[in-house]
């Protein structure tokens, strides 16, 4: 294959991750829309979905690998395939988040919730934002986006032990909460985990721009 | 890798006639290491390659300006016999060469011509420069066949066993495995790791993934200039000059 099939083919490796990217964004969402919604029909959807975003992780894994062996690519080629081939990972995983939170919709049901939903939806803006911008980061090699994209991850976690700070005192004071309080820590806790990732692919964005992997938030 | 620095070149230029081959390249090359120089034909690599044994001695009209120092010693000074120095500094070419002769005759020959007549001092010696080419067990029944009727890779191995035989400390190999199937160079890599650890190899080489896999440091040459020498997994992974990233990308021109 010639350097312009090379470059082709890294063009389409990016182009499929980042439509896996929207497809991973969509499912937070939707899962945290069925919540809100006590849809748990959606929910059962985002569960049926995860299967096309594995999909893509393997497709992208496969394209990654093929090129490594047909075209030894160097320098910037190979940290930008090494990178996707990463990044497949962490929006594989978003995607696992996702429905785990759709699994727990599904067994919260339609019961009343025990409280309103405030903290939740705003932990979810800003994880699928974070995603957003560190895609936006990547496409554009913007070293300055990720770093700051990273720092965020602060805010998420504050949340996360906000909320379980909040849903403690709700199973003190009331057991039969429990049950539903613990899905929600969970929800928040994956949500968390989904931040987690979103710093994952700014620090393999600073690697692709800059070949340091040595930056870690 | 060793940190002893075994050759020093220093603000060298290189001439044929009026054009300038060679401009201040500035290097240091460490010894028992392996450094592969890449670079798009006409670059001056092969050249600089040359100045390390004078080998451009032999064309007329070259001038070399500035120092190559060799275990700190500059090898262009008035006193440097130039036989001893190629004693010194092997090399190998890109075509497999042996002499029409046999196979023992082939690695005798360097020795003979430096005065070596005992019979059982010389065979030792090919024994062992066969052996360190990882040759000797392919043609220990056959020493006294024409060396042409060995295949290419056994050929340039014989080569590699012929420049060792005068006790070399260096090794310059322009393009050894270029004119060999994958089997055969891959038999010469495997023989330059296992010689780094007595010689100091410079290669120059077309692959650029031979460079990336062979070698400890690699140095870039573009029209005449050393662009960037360092460690070579740095350089595959992460050059620090642009027209480094795109000849090794392939984006040249």
């Amino acid at each position: 294959m010639l350097r312009k099939g090379l470059d082709e083919n890294i063009e389409k490796l990016k182009n499929e991750m980042l439509l896996m990217g929207s497809q991973v964004e969509e499912a937070i969402e939707k899962s945290i829309e069925a919540l809100n919604e006590q849809d748990v029909e959606l929910a059962e959807e985002v569960m049926e979905d995860d299967d096309q975003i594995d999909e893509y992780e393997l497709e992208l894994e496969e394209m990654c690998t093929r090129l490594i062996a047909t075209q030894q690519p160097v320098a910037k080629d190979l940290r930008t395939i090494i990178v996707i081939s990463k990044l497949a990972t962490d929006l594989e995983r978003i995607g696992d988040h996702a429905s785990n939170i759709a699994n727990m919709v599904i067994k919260i049901g339609d019961e009343p919730l025990i409280k309103p939903l405030i903290d939740i939806p705003r932990m979810t803006d800003i994880v699928t934002r974070r995603i957003k911008k560190s895609l936006e980061a990547f496409v554009n090699l913007d070293v300055e986006l990720a770093h700051e994209i990273a720092k965020e991850d602060e805010e998420v976690d504050v949340l996360d032990e906000q909320i379980l700070r909040e849903l403690l005192t709700f199973m003190i004071e009331d057991p039969k909460t429990i049950r539903q309080a613990m899905s929600l820590i969970f929800i928040s806790r994956f949500l968390e985990r989904i931040g987690d990732h979103a710093t994952n692919i700014c620090e393999r964005v600073i690697y692709m721009a800059t070949g340091d992997w040595n930056v870690s938030y | 890798m060793s940190s002893n620095i075994k050759i020093e070149i220093k603000n060298l230029n290189f001439f044929y006639d009026d054009f300038e081959a060679l401009t201040d390249i500035n290097m240091k090359i460490k010894e028992n290491t392996i450094t592969a120089l890449i670079g798009p034909s006409g670059c001056g690599k092969s050249t600089f390659l040359r100045v390390i044994n004078r080998m451009n001695d032999l064309i007329d009209g070259t001038t070399v300006q500035g120092e190559v120092l060799l275990d700190g010693k500059n090898l262009y000074s008035s006193d440097v016999d130039v036989v001893q120095l190629r004693k010194k500094v092997g090399m190998v070419f890109q075509h497999p060469n042996p002499f029409p002769k046999s196979v023992y005759d082939n690695v005798a020959y360097g020795p003979r011509i430096h005065g070596l007549k005992d019979k059982n001092e010389l065979d030792e010696l090919v024994e062992s420069s066969l052996k360190g080419a990882a040759l000797w067990s392919e043609v220990k029944d056959r020493l006294d066949e024409p060396a042409l009727e060995l295949s290419g890779g056994q050929q340039q191995r014989l080569c590699i066993a012929r420049a060792l035989a005068v006790k070399p400390d260096i090794l310059l190999m322009d393009e050894p495995a270029s004119a060999l199937d994958p089997v055969a160079t891959a038999k010469i890599e495997e023989l330059m790791s296992d010689l780094e650890k007595n010689y100091t190899i410079v290669i120059v080489t077309h692959s650029m993934q031979q460079a990336a896999r062979v070698s400890d440091e690699t140095g870039f040459f573009l029209m005449g200039e050393l662009i960037e020498f360092g460690d070579t997994g740095k350089i595959f992974e992460n050059p620090d000059d642009q027209r480094t990233e795109d000849y090794i990308t392939g984006r040249f021109g």
